[in-house]
């Protein structure tokens, strides 16, 4: 048995899952406080994603400049899709909802491949050294950085729900729209903010894996992975979406070797997942950290 | 009473829902310190009045003022900062939460601190801000008698420990006017007769207008000054609870049949505090 391939396929699974994980608390985010499921979240990768390098290559501006403009105008984006697309919706069905963002998905892909072309497009060359040796593993330095500013955003998160006041009024827009407003919090800022910051927040992931694996419309098939993992962690639970994506990253990698080294099926790695899935749901059908429903009869 | 001390006044409120009108041309006023009910049978259009005031209806026709703001067109969520709290008649807490976040919930807009600025807890005052919110929570928690559970999940407790914890977060706002959406509904009468003790201290001692909604006549009768009758969405009388009870339009309203008196039992306010 390969060990060393192991380790290398671990280690990768825990940095891509880590940013599954980051991209499922996006989905989570908006789950939470606005109980749409959002399938334009891969898209938001995309967009991040194109738009950074668009600034980087075509304006050629340093990278340091590039990506922080590059979150401003998720941010903007954000809140210009809630005020434009979603908002008139307020009030409308949530089933309608889901499917805006599934028109909205396709609509940005189409959009993304009119401006900047269907093939894949790299970044120019942002860190002096590609790859950092890692306990005896290469390592892309992208994929570190990717690392700390996964980890970095899911104490941000954690610490925005449990302790923020903006937090408590998204938990509480959560539960009920109408008593959340009678209790003095606008219902309407805070599904901006949840746009916005999930629209940044993805865009982020989006760039890091843009520089890693060149950006093309692949990038929002990532929106596609995080639904096992967003369902397996339990739909409205952050600290659920961080353990799903890397359960997710981890089971993809090992599949990958076990595959490789004894049953050449060919591409387990993209089924097992759902494997997991099904199985976990059969056993905790809230998903692991899924808050269950109270019921008083 | 004079002009200048009406904290509520509602003019000529009319709501349709389609073809039903639930409410035709109602007008009253709701002094500063008053407790005021409103009382009918089933659907006179009590809550729909209630909820014209907390703004989660807008009437068609008419004008709602609170102190010397037009309010008529403004979101629940306004109103809210502008001083008017409730609660409502099916529990509407946020039963995944603990007691203590449900009522912190009702200090949403009183706090000031931000994401950003509360990270730097110590240097801007959030801390301090922490703190004297977690007084006045534990004050209202302690009127209330809710400190045993307070750290208990809200959707695990009992129905009347429910309707206390919703009060507690509607007083929680630090309204000047409170509205009660049926306050006393589904509870015994040990848990009325507190209840109708919170009403009261409420009122007197810290100072909050209460509009309530109440089926039960002892308690409305008892708690109120003034009280107002709907019947199929029109106001059929305004008065003190002893003008009330002698108003035999109201008497058809309740019983149907124009010479009958109240029954004993309906009017009885025995053992309310």
């Amino acid at each position: 048995m390969n060990t060393e391939l192991l380790m290398q396929l671990v280690v990768n699974g825990l940095i891509v899952g880590s940013l599954y994980g980051v991209v499922a608390m996006c989905f989570v985010l908006i789950y939470k406080s606005t109980r749409v499921v959002n399938f334009a979240q891969g898209e938001f990768l995309l967009i991040g994603a194109w738009t950074c390098w668009w600034l980087l290559v075509k304006f050629e501006l340093p990278f340091w400049f590039g990506f922080p403009l590059t979150l401003a105008f998720m941010v903007i984006f954000g809140i210009a899709l809630q005020v434009i697309v979603l908002r008139p919706m307020i009030g409308e069905p949530i089933i309608s909802v889901i499917m805006i963002t599934i028109g909205l998905s396709f609509f940005f892909q189409a959009l993304m491949g009119l401006l900047f072309g269907h093939e894949t497009k790299t970044y120019p060359q942002v860190f002096e050294t590609a790859s950092v040796n890692v306990l005896g593993m290469q390592v892309q330095t992208a994929y570190i950085l990717s690392m700390v500013v996964s980890v970095l955003i899911m104490i941000a998160f954690y610490y925005f729900f449990k302790y923020s006041k903006a937090g408590l009024a998204m938990r509480a827009t959560a539960f009920d729209q109408q008593v959340a407003q009678s209790l003095g919090i606008s219902v309407k800022s805070v599904f901006a903010a949840s746009w916005a910051i999930s629209a940044v927040v993805s865009a982020l992931a989006g760039i890091v894996i843009g520089m890693v694996n060149g950006v093309s419309s692949a990038l929002s098939f990532f929106g596609i992975k995080v639904f096992p993992a967003v369902i397996l962690g339990g739909l409205d639970s952050i600290v659920g979406a961080v353990v799903g994506g890397l359960i997710i990253g981890v089971l993809e990698n090992v599949a990958e070797f076990a595959d490789s080294q004894w049953l050449h099926i060919g591409n387990l790695y993209v089924i097992a997942p759902f494997y997991a899935l099904v199985i976990i749901l059969m056993i905790k059908p809230y998903g692991l950290f899924g808050t269950k429903d109270i019921e008083r009869i | 009473m004079s002009g200048h001390t009406t904290l509520l006044k509602v003019e000529d409120i009319s709501l349709a829902f389609g073809g039903v009108k639930a409410l035709q041309g109602v007008s009253f006023s709701v002094e500063i310190g008053e407790i005021f009910s409103i009382i009918g049978p089933n659907g006179a259009g009590k809550t729909s009045m209630l909820n014209c005031i907390s703004g989660r209806y807008q009437p068609q026709v008419g004008g709602i003022h609170f102190r010397d703001d037009e309010i008529t067109k403004l979101k629940p969520n306004q109103r809210c900062h502008l001083g008017i709290g409730r609660t409502f008649q099916n529990l509407a807490l946020f039963s995944h939460m603990s007691v203590l976040d449900n009522i912190m919930v009702g200090r949403h807009h009183l706090l000031k601190n931000n994401f950003l600025t509360g990270g730097l807890y110590w240097f801007t005052g959030a801390r301090r801000e922490e703190l004297e919110h977690r007084r006045q929570v534990e004050e209202i928690i302690d009127f209330l008698e809710i400190t045993h559970i307070r750290k208990a999940q809200a959707g695990t407790l009992s129905y009347g420990l429910r309707k206390r914890v919703e009060l507690a977060r509607a007083v929680a706002l630090k309204p000047d006017l409170i509205l009660l959406d049926e306050p006393m509904a589904g509870m015994n009468q040990e848990e009325k007769e507190d209840m109708a003790r919170y009403i009261i201290d409420l009122n007197e001692e810290w100072g909050m207008t209460v509009v309530m909604i109440e089926h039960d006549m002892g308690v409305v009768m008892d708690l109120s000054h003034r009280v107002m009758v709907l019947d199929f969405g029109r106001r059929i009388a305004t008065g003190q609870p002893d003008e009330i009870m002698a108003n035999p339009l109201v008497k058809k309203a309740y019983l149907g049949e124009e010479d009958d008196a109240l029954g004993d039992e309906e009017i009885s306010t025995e053992g309310v505090a």
